[in-house]
């Protein structure tokens, strides 16, 4: 029996009259690895992002190891801490360096201890092949270095899962490689992910399981060879016809 | 006009001119602290985070329209009015502020109200990414501030803060309405009695311009040193185990 850490249900969304997803449920059990794929606007960020609660669902549950995340007694901030997430445009915090970026969570949120913080951190940022650059600031950094950062002070949490919203999209060709290799690692290595992402040859590699999503809601999801050699739905044929030629 | 009078008042009365420059320099120093301290204040105020329909929402939008009828009426009064008023005003009640102190409270709230629009433009621009990746680690509104977002809008700031100081160290002359003894009242005196005017106002003006200068100067030399250096030190591999 897998053990589920979030089972989505009955999730909606919608900005204003425009419904961005319709009855959402889906799940991640603990030490999967989820590619969520599907064209732009299909809703997939923002699903990722209801999850961490930076878009407030409008309607459905979240339960988080058995807890409904969406009531209004839960603690949000603490929830936050077992998420780990990657964004796509990095946002690491530019005022700080480096390691800085990799401890302040650490120690002003989950009150580690400056020591114990930076070896967190610095443990993170080997795996990720920065602990050189610890004293670099952000702006010093190109966009694949940037993302690795980011990867690892979304690590230095230890969260439970590790969210992670396009990673690669808003990186120049040749510093994909890298940030699909850390992410491959982690695969490895047992972390529970989930991954927003247009990197189908990745997606096969590294899932337990796809997820296709086209207009707010789940059309597919299977294992990767499943979903994207033999796809049983039209849309999902049709939109890996087109990413497939490019 | 000539050099020999302007050094011949120069040499009798230069310590009046340094007291009157010191206290210029005092009274722009401390009131563009104070109204920054304001400024930063009302910015932060202005930007939290409404949640609606509870007591703590109705009661800072009360706060905050009080603080925006303050920025208001100072942005849009002339300064040489609103010293007046506040000294001569309260001294109509009974209440006798010393000069000093009444022009700081002028000047500081006169800043404070400018730099209000200044800071809450600055954290309105930091980019949205920075609020997001706070609160993905699990940081509330009070710590993105304090550790990620205040930081960057006082580098944001720090032009207009500049600015602001040395609108002060000039603008503070219309103080010698109330008789503080800053450089232009101090000048006004020292022309008084030996009826120079434009040589005594001449040395006035270059004290001015040197101030002037010299913040402008500094200020350079901070904004160098919150950007810190160009280039990072690579750590290099020293063989020891991490863990």
């Amino acid at each position: 029996m897998m053990e589920k850490v979030i089972d989505i249900k009955h999730l909606n969304k919608s900005f204003g009259s425009h419904e961005v997803l319709r009855d959402v449920n889906f799940t991640v059990n603990k030490g999967e690895v989820v590619c969520l794929i599907g064209s732009s606007g299909s809703g997939k960020s923002t699903l990722l992002r209801c999850i961490n609660l930076l878009e407030t669902p409008s309607g459905g549950e979240i339960i988080y190891n058995g807890e409904n995340i969406l009531d209004d007694k839960h603690d949000i901030k603490q929830y936050r801490t077992h998420l780990g997430m990657v964004f796509q445009q990095f946002n690491l915090f530019n005022n700080h360096n480096v390691l800085k970026n990799c401890v302040i969570g650490q120690q002003k949120v989950l009150k580690r201890s400056k020591e114990e913080a930076k070896q967190n951190a610095l443990k993170y940022l080997k795996i990720v092949g920065m602990d050189q650059y610890v004293n670099a600031k952000p702006r010093q950094l190109s966009g694949g270095q940037k993302q690795r950062v980011a990867i690892a002070r979304a690590l230095a949490m230890d969260p439970e899962v590790m969210l992670f919203d396009e990673p690669t999209s808003a990186l120049d060709p040749e510093m994909v490689g890298e940030v699909l290799k850390v992410m491959r690692q982690l695969a490895d290595e047992g972390h529970t992910m989930l991954i927003v992402t247009h990197e189908m040859e990745f997606a096969r590699e590294v899932s337990d399981r796809v997820v296709f999503m086209d207009k707010g809601v789940i059309v597919e999801e299977g294992s990767p060879e499943q979903v994207l050699h033999n796809p049983t739905k039209e849309r999902t044929k049709e939109f890996l016809k087109r990413t497939l030629k490019e | 006009m000539s050099l020999e009078i302007i050094l011949s008042i120069l040499e009798n009365n230069w310590p009046s001119y340094l007291r009157g420059a010191y206290m210029t320099l005092l009274i722009a120093v401390i009131s563009t602290i104070i109204g920054a301290l304001i400024g930063l204040f009302i910015g932060v105020m202005h930007t939290i985070p409404l949640r609606k329909k509870s007591i703590k929402s109705v009661i800072l939008k009360l706060i905050n329209f009080i603080l925006t009828v303050y920025v208001e009426i100072f942005r849009g009064t002339p300064m040489i009015v609103q010293a007046m008023i506040v000294y001569y005003g309260l001294y109509a009640y009974g209440i006798e502020m010393d000069r000093f102190v009444a022009a700081i409270v002028v000047v500081g709230l006169n800043t404070g109200a400018y730099m209000a629009e200044y800071v809450r433009g600055g954290i309105v621009s930091i980019d949205k990414g920075q609020y997001e990746a706070a609160s993905a680690i699990g940081m509330g509104h009070f710590q993105t501030m304090v550790h990620v977002i205040l930081p960057q809008v006082f580098r944001n700031i720090l032009p207009a803060t500049g600015n602001q100081l040395i609108m002060n160290i000039k603008d503070s002359a219309v103080l010698s309405v109330i008789s503080v003894t800053e450089l232009f009242f101090t000048t006004k005196s020292i022309a008084g009695a030996n009826f120079r005017f434009a040589e005594s106002f001449l040395i006035t003006c270059i004290i001015y311009l040197i101030m002037t200068f010299i913040a402008t100067r500094i200020l350079r030399v901070v904004e160098k040193k919150m950007d810190g250096q160009d280039a990072y030190q690579v750590q290099v591999k020293k063989e020891e185990p991490i863990l």
